[in-house]
């Protein structure tokens, strides 16, 4: 796969932008008691969810996870509505009923983001499934951390998604930690992708924060999947925004882990490779104000919008 | 019974060539107690998925499908065995519609049999729909009869919300005449099986013959008993209970699940509420007593039987 053209990638930037001001816009209304619940920030993950997403065509499924907001701006949600579903507003993508953990828009194909760790696993497993049955060539991505491969829902869908060679690209997002368990200790074999060697499917080890090294794998299993020749499991490695989330405390095993993704932050790194393919600093910067003012924007719509009627509350149970 | 609920289910994959099946042994095993059978020659392998043994991710594949607008309908070996399937059931089918701001529909019906009184045991023998009925966003479906289960199967279906129907292994070999049209029977409507006056037995499934049972000697005593078939547990037809309380003043409730927090629980706190005033004796409840299941002869210690049922009848006319 060609590296695609510098417009492209300026998109890509862009995008990354986005994800981190919405980011920083979600921790910051969460501290100031715009919404309750928790966040769970994707800060320093923002190039697998545009390298990933850029892999993908429009109507391909998506799933992701709580940690899901960066999928859904790489799905092309709708801003405003993602951040009026995080202040639980009427006019949120699912109506103020999800939250910050549950984001959908089916209309984008992007399933949602489920909060029960490995859970979304399977329901990808059906959906690519679906694909499969009515052989309409689209194939499905879900995304999951590194606690997840420690479940059983992981293992069992393996098994079926290779057992019926089923368009899915399992990402897994390795951030090294499941809340504040390393994964040297849920995770004998160290990387994730050596799973898969049990289960006969390819399993490969992606620099998760360089967005073109994760589109170019997860194309390759993308145009796998396509072709009828089954998933494959793409382990993207990370570094996490210090906490697991907004409401996390408690210590790491290593203290100097908590700042770590600083020194390793996909933004300004993509940036260098853009200069050097000829962008202008102020090009870039005028990209980062971009994504800032499109995030003030959807704050501001979010707060303004309304809560969802009382008389609703008992909307949206069955069909 | 069985071929009332493989009537219903072939019916509408005729109608509908999205419906699914999927499970362990449905394929030309014809499912565990045979309620396949036919189906497998009939809509081949890819809609009557024979898979591995893996009722959690089987569960959460029913609900991708279900998303997708493909219609899935999950075999579970054993009630017992919902446990394995409960996290797909309980914290997504049931929820997801709803937290995605109705954006899907959820189209899953998870069937699975009580086994009891098969001498299987603590892990095979277990009524679990009380474990359900406490899900919100479940229908739980528990039918006594073959023309029940066929209209009940097909409003399933049609309704194409998250369901657990719940069939009952010592009734698949029960006969009775079932309509030939395939009309579905509304949720939420207990079914009248007998018509009395004195006390009100409320019952579903399995135990829906030992009260006619009962009913039939405590006539011969002068004590007339209505039996109500509850047949749909979500949604709940507490109105239809309550009128007949109303009409009887005495209300006991049987089932096989245990008893602590059981069915019997809810019906009596629904009388409780709309009937209370008419009543003229305590409620009581005959169930399955509040520990595991036993094999052998000590089974028959734990169960409800028509004794039981009895006993607590003629207790409640004193």
């Amino acid at each position: 796969m060609n590296t695609p053209p510098l417009s492209v990638l300026l998109e890509w930037y862009l995008q990354m932008w986005t994800i981190r001001c919405f980011e920083e816009n979600a921790i910051d209304s969460f501290r100031k008691g715009l919404f309750s619940g928790s966040t769970h920030p994707s800060i320093g993950q923002e190039a697998i969810a545009v390298g990933a997403g850029a892999a993908l065509d429009s109507a391909d499924q998506v799933l992701a996870t709580y940690r899901g907001h960066g999928h859904a701006v790489a799905r092309n949600l709708d801003l405003n509505a993602m951040m009026a579903e995080l202040l639980c507003k009427d006019s949120g993508c699912c109506r103020g009923r999800g939250g910050s953990m549950h984001l959908c828009d089916v209309g984008r194909n992007f399933l949602g983001t489920n909060a029960v760790v490995a859970a979304h696993l399977p329901i990808a497993g059906g959906v690519a499934l679906s694909n499969k049955l009515r052989r309409n060539g689209k194939i499905t991505a879900v995304f999951f951390g590194d606690g997840a491969t420690c479940e059983g829902a992981f293992f069992e869908t393996l098994n079926m998604a290779v057992l019926w060679k089923l368009p899915l690209v399992f990402v897994c997002e390795n951030n090294g930690y499941a809340i504040s368990v390393p994964t040297a200790k849920a995770i004998p074999e160290g990387d994730v992708a050596r799973r898969a060697l049990g289960f006969s499917l390819p399993g490969v080890v992606v620099d998760g924060n360089d967005p073109t090294a994760v589109w170019q794998a997860v194309g390759t299993a993308a145009e796998r999947a396509r072709r009828g020749a089954g998933p494959t499991l793409v382990e993207c490695k990370t570094t996490r925004w210090e906490r697991h989330s907004a409401i996390s405390s408690g210590k790491y095993d290593n203290e100097e882990e908590a700042t770590k993704w600083k020194r390793v932050d996909p933004i300004p790194r993509f940036a260098s490779v853009l200069r050097a393919l000829g962008a202008a600093d102020a090009e870039l910067e005028a990209l980062r104000e971009r994504a800032y003012r499109a995030n003030q924007e959807a704050l501001a719509f979010a707060k303004a919008a309304p809560f969802p009627a009382a008389s609703s509350v008992g909307d949206f149970v069955f069909a | 019974m069985a071929e009332a609920i493989n009537h219903a289910i072939r019916v509408e994959m005729r109608q509908n060539p999205e419906i699914v099946l999927l499970g362990q042994d449905i394929g030309p095993y014809g499912g565990t107690f045979g309620v396949y059978k036919g189906l497998f020659e009939e809509f081949g392998e890819d809609r009557v998925r024979d898979g591995p043994l893996c009722e959690a991710a089987t569960t959460g594949f029913g609900v991708g499908l279900a998303i997708s607008g493909m219609p899935a309908i999950v075999e579970i070996e054993f009630c017992d065995f919902l446990t394995l399937a409960s996290d797909a059931l309980c914290n997504q089918a049931a929820k997801m519609r709803f937290f995605f701001g109705g954006q899907v529909k959820i189209p899953l019906i998870v069937r699975t049999p009580i086994a009891s009184r098969l001498g299987l045991g603590a892990q095979h023998s277990q009524s679990l729909e009380a474990w359900m009925m406490h899900v919100p966003g479940l229908r739980v479906i528990i039918p006594s009869n073959p023309a029940d289960a066929k209209g009940l199967m097909l409003s399933a279906i049609r309704e194409g919300n998250p369901t657990v129907f719940i069939e009952h292994v010592r009734l698949y070999s029960s006969r009775g005449e079932v309509p030939d049209s395939d009309d579905a029977i509304p949720l939420g409507k207990l079914r009248v099986a007998r018509s009395g006056q004195d006390i009100t037995l409320a019952t579903y499934s399995g135990m829906v013959a030992p009260c006619l049972e009962a009913a039939r000697q405590l006539a011969e005593e002068g004590i007339d008993c209505e039996v109500l078939d509850l047949r749909t547990l979500a949604p709940l037809d507490r109105d239809g209970i309550c009128a007949s309380v109303r009409r009887t003043g005495r209300l006991v409730v049987v089932h096989e699940g245990v008893r602590t927090a059981g069915v019997g629980a809810e019906v009596a706190q629904s009388a409780v509420e709309g009937a209370f005033d008419y009543l003229q004796a305590p409620i009581r409840r005959v169930a399955s007593s509040d520990q595991p299941i036993p094999t052998g002869t000590l089974q028959d210690i734990v169960f409800p039987n028509v004794q039981k049922i009895l006993t607590a009848c003629r207790e409640t006319m004193t």
